[in-house]
């Protein structure tokens, strides 16, 4: 039989978009778990990940290339583009559910001192700094989509989105772009 | 645009991130099986639908994904207060006479 070799291929794979104001990419492949765990797991959870969840709503963590994002009282995001934090919480006896939505999500970078503008063309709310500062973090709405905002620079966003709804995101956020 | 605010995110967010879900505080009977027809009726499909201060769910559908109550003025639109779910009913008496002076003078000018 053939030797076969399979890869993957992200959804936006290369897709990019730059103007004077803003630049638009698509975000490189990454690990990513949707997390839910109580109070008493919490310890437990941020000892195995390397990372302290983040208690107060709308902030993230970060230890090196890993991200905890905060999406409820109960609920996290995390991603990471080079390990793999689904094998590091099942590591963790405490009761947790860690669902790995690497294939689910994909992100799309937004950049540039228009970055904010553009994202608000279909995203209502505020992303002025002082409201949303650098490392703030939600699930919103954009256009007719859901999606997690993350701020990673005072100018750079990153838009975590539905992977079948990702041409919708990029066209968007491209369209949008035209005005910036 | 309606600024909610959600007590779980602690700030006011755009009402496009929200969903409705009914009235608030509508318990359960411990003995469902046994009440009649009628009291069955009563707790499932009869709601309030006062003109003044309606208490209702709200689900941060689009934020934190949270149930939780609200105090609405059916008259203004108005959010008088969003609190937790399981939290009990807050007392807006004040809130509710001041709306109604404001309706009676609405109706009255008419």
């Amino acid at each position: 039989m053939a030797d076969m070799q399979f890869s993957r291929e992200l959804p936006l794979a290369g897709m990019m978009h730059g103007g004077p104001g803003v630049s638009i990419s698509a975000a490189p492949e990454a690990n990513r778990i949707n997390l839910r765990a109580g109070d008493d797991a919490l310890a437990g959870l941020s000892k195995g990940l390397g990372i302290t969840l983040p208690k107060k709503p709308k902030t993230s963590a970060s230890n090196g290339s890993r991200h905890a994002l905060w999406i409820g009282p109960d609920e996290w995001l995390v991603i990471d583009e080079e390990g793999d934090p689904a094998a590091d919480c099942a590591k963790v006896k405490a009761a947790h559910s860690a669902v790995d939505v690497s294939h689910r999500n994909t992100a799309i970078l937004v950049s540039g001192p228009f970055a904010a503008d553009v994202i608000n063309a279909g995203c209502p709310q505020d992303l002025s700094l002082e409201i949303f500062p650098v490392g703030a973090c939600s699930r919103t709405v954009f256009g007719k989509i859901e999606v997690v905002l993350y701020r990673t620079a005072e100018d750079a966003f990153r838009v975590e989105c539905w992977r079948s709804f990702s041409d919708y995101a990029f066209e968007f956020l491209k369209d949008a772009a035209r005005g910036a | 645009m309606l600024l909610i605010h959600c007590p779980y995110c602690e700030e006011k967010r755009p009402e496009l991130e929200f969903r409705h879900a009914g009235e608030a505080h509508v318990a359960r009977p411990a003995d469902i099986a046994n009440i009649s027809d009628a009291e069955f009726a009563h707790y499932f499909f009869y709601r309030d639908n006062p003109k003044g201060v309606a208490y209702e769910r709200w689900r941060h559908i689009h934020g934190c994904g949270r149930f939780f109550n609200a105090a609405r003025d059916t008259i203004s639109d108005k959010f008088l207060t969003t609190y937790k779910a399981g939290e009990p009913k807050p007392e807006l008496v004040e809130a509710a006479n001041e709306n109604k002076a404001e309706a009676q003078k609405g109706n009255s000018a008419k």
